[in-house]
């Protein structure tokens, strides 16, 4: 993931949600399984769910030049994966953590961009500030761009994660 | 009852039925190898761990069980690397037991020490770090589950030194608990339905037979379903010996070095069968030019598999077997073909007079062309003979030139192609099937691979016979040099002489015969069919001039396909670097 492009031909990236028996080396043949096949991975985020043996790792995909389905059809091969939930753009909510440490200079422009993509301030001393903001990955894109003027000194981002829409 | 780890995993390998594994000890596996000693599981001492494999690939392939290997870590599961990519590749059912450093030096670079988890998990179809002795029969008895059903493959245990060493209370599960591994076997009915339209509409349909039919047991079901449509079969290398090679309606082998006629009876088909087969690119060459006017049906255990390459029309997953018994249950409902296919019958009838296979052996006997060889062993050895093939010249003119008529008679590395498979497969073979004839097809290059495991072979009394078609180069890459690269010859000259093939077989223990002329083939045959109390050797010396025909330039069309020696300018100037 580079930059301000994280986001750049949104409509090339799927979601698979892809849920996993929390054993050794899963996630270990999830990348392996990618690199040999020549899928592209765009984002992981991967973490236990409610249930402590089981993990949730939601996997952007960039589908220019494979077809999810077959990159979901080759993941469920996988002994250890339990089940896979394509998510397609639009259909599904999806969130990414973002966090920021930027000069901190005019302070009035600063707050403005806070205020506007409900970003906090985590930290602070006399020179920098940490922000910390969470929202739809292409709202990141853009408040990273805002913050760009500033000045970033460092940042993080965590892969999105996402839900499909309860519907109705 | 209380059991060392070690105890219990060859206790679980019984419970398996596991009559024979191949293997070679050595430190972290060495509290394995004690209870060994005292089962009833035959053990093979092979010379080098890949002969291991391959042995253990060669029993699965004729009795379609799970080979078994066991090796100590580091180099030796390194060494076993190669056959478990080949299973992967061609799908063989395999259980691999590597041993590996205690697990507290795990990490520590220890004596012997690699990641073998890490380094199979690309070519396994899963694999287990077992970290509590506890867990060994459960992780047995899943390993061969997960390595025998859906679409089957290699499955690797590693199994820690100390783990082996330390007690567990033995108990057998009832159970198999893999929420995560599922494989569909059952046919969706309107996808039979749907296909079965298809097949009635064709006005020229070939089925494109693979390998899944013989792992499906589907050999009998497809006879049934050929005799009810009259459909004509291409069987593709890895499916050779499903329907018989003489039956009117097999048309051989489809792909690089098909036959003239499976390979335009592909390219000019209205609809493709496949029946467990992968649309491999030696079968397809560029896909691009491949069967463009072919509808698809494709029957697959691996649902992945539909669409990877060629987009069905009618994707049916699961078992060939039960795919064919629902095809021909439904055929038989819907009445028969609702065209007349006797023109495209005629096309085929045409091409296959017009082009078949074709060589000349000179009358003088010289030089001795690979493809009488081959003839002569065909016709001098028992219908039921299993022949084992390495990858090369050898391997197309032996998968070209022999009549399979039964299934699980014809064993080779169709995906990986792994020089040097031939021997110790044939061993595996052999093993596995004690009392059938088992000829090894091998090239001169090929049998200096892995040709040591004849040692193994002759102290283990597995009297494999060897047919070496020696001729003195690496064959295959000479003629995409002589095709491709004007004639420059980088480094595939290996000399008749060196090494010296009868004296090599016989300070192995074996029986050594030389070639050289057709007149002395048979005669040699004979003998070596007649050799039993030892493995047999001979050195045919072939012309080494002699290339493979048909065929199709890689990258280039199937429509592209070259006949004969006439045809290698056309070869030249269509072929691009291969690949």
């Amino acid at each position: 993931m580079t930059g301000s492009t994280a986001t750049n031909g949104e409509q090339n990236l799927h979601i698979l949600s892809v849920l996993v028996e929390n054993r050794f080396g899963v996630l270990s043949r999830i990348a392996g399984l990618f690199s040999r096949r020549g899928f592209n991975i765009f984002s992981l985020a991967v973490a236990p769910t409610d249930d402590p043996s089981r993990s949730r790792i939601s996997i952007v995909v960039d589908v220019h030049n494979t077809d999810a389905t077959q990159i979901a059809k080759q993941l469920d091969k996988l002994v250890n994966v339990l089940d896979i939930t394509e998510l397609q753009p639009g259909s599904s909510i999806e969130r990414e953590l973002m966090l920021a440490r930027v000069t901190a200079s005019d302070a009035d422009a600063m707050r403005q961009v806070i205020d506007q993509f409900g970003a906090s301030v985590v930290d602070s001393n006399e020179e920098e500030l940490i922000i910390s903001v969470h929202a739809h990955p292409t709202e990141l894109d853009l408040c990273e761009t805002a913050l760009r003027k500033f000045g970033i000194i460092e940042l993080q981002r965590t892969g999105r994660i996402a839900l499909g829409h309860l519907g109705g | 009852m209380e059991l060392t780890g070690a105890q219990a995993l060859v206790k679980s390998l019984e419970m398996c039925d596991v009559e024979v594994m191949f293997g070679l000890p050595g430190g972290a596996i060495l509290p394995v190898y004690d209870p060994i000693l005292d089962s009833k599981i035959r053990h093979v001492l092979v010379r080098h761990e890949q002969g291991a494999g391959h042995m253990a690939q060669g029993y699965a392939h004729v009795t379609g069980k799970p080979g078994v290997a066991i090796v100590t870590s580091g180099p030796a599961a390194t060494n076993i690397v190669t056959p478990l990519c080949d299973a992967y590749m061609d799908s063989i059912p395999m259980v691999a037991i590597t041993g590996q450093v205690a697990l507290a030096s795990i990490g520590s670079d220890a004596f012997q020490e690699c990641d073998t988890t890490g380094i199979t998990m690309a070519v396994t179809k899963h694999n287990y770090l077992v970290t509590d002795p506890a867990d060994i029969p459960r992780i047995v008895k899943e390993a061969f589950h997960i390595a025998t059903t859906g679409r089957p493959g290699p499955v690797l245990i590693d199994v820690p030194k100390d783990v082996s060493n330390e007690t567990m209370e033995w108990y057998w599960p009832d159970e198999i608990d893999l929420p995560g591994y599922s494989p569909i076997t059952d046919v969706d009915a309107d996808k039979i339905s749907e296909a079965i339209e298809l097949i009635r509409a064709a006005e020229k349909p070939v089925i494109y037979a693979g390998g899944g039919l013989l792992k499906a047991h589907a050999a009998d079901a497809l006879k049934r379903f050929v005799g009810l449509t009259g459909i004509h079969v291409a069987t593709t290398l890895m499916a050779r010996g499903v329907f018989p090679d003489r039956d009117p309606l097999c048309l051989g082998m489809p792909g690089m070095h098909g036959n003239y006629t499976a390979v335009m009876a592909f390219q000019r088909s209205d609809l493709l069968i496949n029946l467990g087969a992968r649309f491999d690119d030696r079968v397809t060459g560029n896909t691009e030019f491949f069967a463009p006017d072919a509808k698809i049906i494709h029957v697959d255990i691996d649902p992945a598999e539909h669409g990877k390459v060629r987009l069905p029309d009618v994707a049916i997953q699961g078992d060939a077997r039960q795919a064919l018994e629902a095809l021909i249950a439904e055929h038989e409902i819907s009445g028969g073909s609702k065209v007349d296919r006797s023109e495209w019958k005629s096309t085929i009838s045409g091409w296959q007079e017009q082009h078949p296979l074709q060589y000349e052996q000179a009358d003088s006997g010289f030089p001795l062309k690979p493809q009488f060889v081959l003839e002569q062993l065909r016709d001098n050895t028992p219908d039921d003979t299993i022949v084992v093939a390495g990858v090369g010249q050898h391997q197309m003119w032996a998968s070209q030139f022999w009549k399979f008529d039964h299934p699980y008679t014809w064993v080779n590395s169709g995906g990986l192609g792994t020089m040097g498979f031939a021997v110790p497969a044939a061993i595996g073979a052999k093993a596995g099937q004690p009392n059938r004839m088992v000829w090894a097809i091998d090239g001169d290059g090929c049998f200096q691979m892995t040709a040591q495991e004849l040692i193994t072979a002759a102290a283990e009394n597995i009297p494999v016979k060897i047919a070496i078609l020696n001729n003195a180069y690496l064959g295959m890459v000479r003629q995409w040099q002589e095709l491709f690269y004007d004639e420059r010859y980088s480094e595939v000259y290996l000399s008749p002489d060196h090494p010296d093939y009868v004296g090599w077989a016989e300070a192995m223990g074996c029986a050594g015969i030389r070639v050289e002329s057709a007149d002395e083939v048979l005669s040699a045959i004979e003998k070596a069919n007649a050799i039993n109390d030892r493995p047999v050797v001979i050195d045919f010396r072939v012309d080494a001039f002699e290339k493979v025909y048909p065929m199709v330039p890689a990258g280039g069309s199937n429509d592209d396909i070259i006949l004969g020696p006439e045809g290698d300018a056309d070869a030249k100037a269509k072929g691009t670097a291969p690949s």
